[in-house]
C-alpha cells in the first residue's frame, strides 16, 4: 500500500474507487450537474461519470459558484465521494465545508501522476496527519 | 469551546456567536468561518466593511433556496446582516424573462432567492461590477466579496483585501461581519510570485480580455500573483475589468500588479528574479483563434455587465443597422437607467439588440436557454464567458465588440 500525506484535509474517511486526471475542477464550468457528468469539451475527463467517485486532479479552477453547487449537488445524491487536489482555492473549500464533502490537498508530489483511475484509494481527513491511500 | 475555536483567536465577542448567544444564523456563519480559516491556517478573523453575495439559483438549486429561506425565518435581530453586503446578478431579468424563454419555475426560484436574500438585509444591487457603480473599497480596506471579477479588480487596482467568497461564505461574512485572516487579507501572500513581459499592450477590449486568459493559463492557480510589466500605458477601467475577469477565470486568479499602474506595484522590491513569461501579439492571437468560428445564433455581450461606456459604444456601433440574430446586451440595474435617460437602451433595441439588466448569461440556465431558444453558435467579446459557456454546450466565438456588431448584421 502507498501512503500520501497531505497539507489540509476536511470532512469524513471515505474509501472508494479514485477518477484521475491532470486536468482542473470547476463544478460550473467542468460539470453537467443534472447528468453526473464531465462536459465541458476541453476537460480529459469530458463525458465521464464522476458519481460516488474520488475525483483527483490538479487545481482548483473558476469562479465561485462551486461553493453553493457542491451543496446542491449533495442534496440530490450527486456528488462524488471525494475531491483530491495538488492545490485548492478558497471556493473549493467553502464548497465542501456547506456540503459536508471529503476534500484533500497538497501533497509533497503531483498526486495526479501518482494516483491511477480505477485504483481503490482511502481517504482520511480525520488522522492527526491527513492522507491518501492506495488499497 | 470546540475543536474549533482553539484552533484560531477568537475574542469574547466571537466565542459568544458560537456559543449561539447571536442566534443559530450567526452561530452557524462563525463555525464554518472557522472550518475554512482552521484548513488555511488562519490565526484569528478580520472585521471587514462589505460583502459581495453570489446567489443565482442555478447555483442554489432548491437546496440552497430552501437553505436561505430557512436564515430568513430567523426574528430580525438573529438574520439581518451586520455590514453592507451586495448581490451579484440575479438568474434572470424579470422584465425580460418571457423573452429569454426562461420557464416559471426558474421565475419562481429567482423571487423566492431574492425574498431570502432581502430579509437577511441585502442589498439586491445585482451586479458583478460594484466597483464601477456602487461603491468601490478603498486601499487597504478588508472586504468579503463573492464574484470573481469583483475580487481581482478590487484586490489590484484599488488596493482591497478580499479572498474570493463562495455565496455561503460571503453570507457568513455578512453575518459576522469578519472572515478568516488568510490569503490576500495577508502581505505575504500579495507579493509577485511570476512576471509576465508584455511585448504588445492590447488595444481593444476582448484583446485585454484574452491577455487575462493567457495570464491565467501561465499563472495557474488561485495563489500565483502575477506582475506585469511593459504596458505602454495605463489601461482604463473597463479593460482592467475584462483582463482580471478573465484572469480570474482562466486561472481562479484573485491578484495582479501592473507596474506603473496599480497601486501595490512600487512596494514590490525586486520582481527581477521571478519566473518570466514573455508574452507579445502572437500568444494574445493565438488564444483568441482558439475560439474561432464565422457564424453564430445568438451574439451576448455580458459577463461582466456593461459599463455605461460600453454601453454607448455598442449603441454607437447598431446606429443605422440591423441585428438579423438575437444581440443581449447586459447591464447592471445601476446602468440601465442612465442607458435609457440617454436614450442608449432605445438605439440598441432599435437596432433589433435587446438590453437586459441584473443577470448574466451564464448564470441565467445557460443550458436551458440553448435548447428553448435554438441557440449553439455564441459570439461575444467576453473572453471570461467563451470559457465558461463551452461547458453549458455552446460553441463559443471570440471576437471584437464591433466584430460582434458586424457578425450580428452583417456587413
Amino acid at each position: 500500500m502507498t501512503i500520501f500525506y497531505a497539507d489540509a484535509a476536511m470532512g469524513p474517511r471515505v474509501c472508494g474507487e479514485a477518477l484521475v486526471a491532470a486536468d482542473g475542477f470547476s463544478a460550473r464550468y467542468d460539470l453537467d450537474r443534472s447528468r453526473g457528468v464531465f462536459s465541458r469539451p476541453e476537460h480529459k475527463l469530458c463525458g465521464r461519470s464522476y458519481l460516488g467517485r474520488i475525483l483527483v486532479l490538479d487545481v482548483a479552477k473558476g469562479g465561485v459558484a462551486t461553493a453553493w453547487m457542491l451543496h446542491e449537488m449533495g442534496a440530490r445524491c450527486m456528488l462524488p465521494l471525494a475531491l483530491v487536489l495538488n492545490r485548492v482555492n478558497p471556493i473549493m473549500v467553502q464548497g465542501a465545508a456547506l456540503a459536508g464533502l471529503t476534500l484533500v490537498s497538497g501533497f509533497a508530489c503531483d498526486i495526479t501522476q501518482r494516483v491511477r483511475s480505477g485504483a481503490t484509494v482511502e481517504i482520511d481527513p480525520t488522522a492527526e496527519r491527513p492522507f491518501l491511500r492506495i488499497l | 469551546m470546540t475543536a474549533l475555536s482553539d484552533a484560531m483567536k477568537l475574542s469574547e465577542e466571537e466565542k459568544a456567536m458560537l456559543a449561539g448567544a447571536a442566534g443559530p444564523a450567526r452561530q452557524w456563519a462563525i463555525a464554518h468561518q472557522l472550518q475554512v480559516g482552521r484548513y488555511f491556517g488562519a490565526r484569528d478573523l478580520v472585521p471587514v466593511a462589505q460583502a459581495h453575495i453570489m446567489a443565482d439559483t442555478e447555483s442554489l438549486g432548491e437546496a440552497g433556496i430552501a437553505w436561505l429561506e430557512g436564515w430568513a425565518a430567523l426574528p430580525q435581530m438573529q438574520r439581518r446582516v451586520r455590514v453592507p453586503t451586495m448581490s451579484d446578478p440575479r438568474g434572470t431579468d424579470f422584465a425580460a424573462a418571457a423573452r429569454l424563454k426562461h420557464a416559471p419555475w426558474m421565475i419562481e426560484r429567482e423571487r423566492r432567492a431574492a425574498a431570502a436574500l432581502a430579509a437577511l438585509g441585502v442589498l439586491m444591487t445585482d451586479t458583478c461590477i460594484t466597483y464601477q457603480t456602487i461603491m468601490p473599497p478603498v486601499f487597504g480596506e478588508h472586504v468579503a466579496y463573492g464574484d470573481t471579477g469583483v475580487v481581482i479588480y478590487c484586490n489590484s487596482v484599488l488596493g482591497a483585501r478580499s479572498n474570493f467568497e463562495g455565496g455561503p461564505s460571503a453570507l457568513a461574512a455578512a453575518l459576522t461581519g469578519r472572515t478568516p485572516r488568510y490569503g490576500y487579507h495577508l502581505d505575504k501572500c500579495r507579493r509577485p510570485s511570476l512576471r509576465i513581459e508584455l511585448q504588445w499592450t492590447p488595444r481593444d477590449l476582448n484583446e485585454w480580455g484574452a491577455l487575462g486568459g493567457v495570464v491565467g493559463r501561465l499563472a495557474g492557480d488561485y495563489w500565483a500573483v502575477p506582475l506585469i510589466v511593459g504596458v505602454d500605458r495605463a489601461p482604463g477601467s473597463d479593460e482592467l475589468k475584462h483582463f482580471g475577469a478573465a484572469a480570474a477565470s482562466y486561472g481562479s486568479l484573485a491578484l495582479f500588479h501592473i507596474d506603473g499602474v496599480t497601486p501595490e506595484t512600487p512596494r514590490l522590491g525586486d520582481a527581477g528574479r521571478l519566473p518570466a513569461h514573455a508574452v507579445g501579439e502572437a500568444e494574445i492571437r493565438a488564444f483568441q483563434r482558439g475560439y474561432g468560428g464565422d457564424g453564430a445564433d445568438v451574439v451576448v455581450f455580458a459577463a461582466p455587465q456593461l459599463s455605461l461606456v460600453e454601453m454607448h459604444s455598442l449603441a454607437g456601433l447598431l446606429d443605422g443597422r440591423r441585428a438579423r440574430i438575437p444581440l443581449l446586451a447586459i447591464t447592471s440595474p445601476q446602468v440601465k437607467p442612465d442607458a435609457d435617460r440617454m436614450g442608449l437602451s432605445r438605439r440598441i433595441e432599435e437596432a433589433g439588440g435587446t438590453v437586459l439588466s441584473g443577470m448574466c448569461f451564464y448564470n441565467s440556465y445557460a443550458r436551458e436557454m440553448a435548447e428553448a431558444n435554438g441557440w449553439h453558435r455564441l459570439a461575444t467579446n467576453s473572453a471570461k464567458l467563451v470559457n465558461i459557456i463551452g461547458g453549458y454546450g455552446y460553441r463559443p466565438i471570440l471576437l471584437s465588440m464591433a466584430e460582434c456588431v458586424d457578425l450580428a448584421c452583417g456587413k
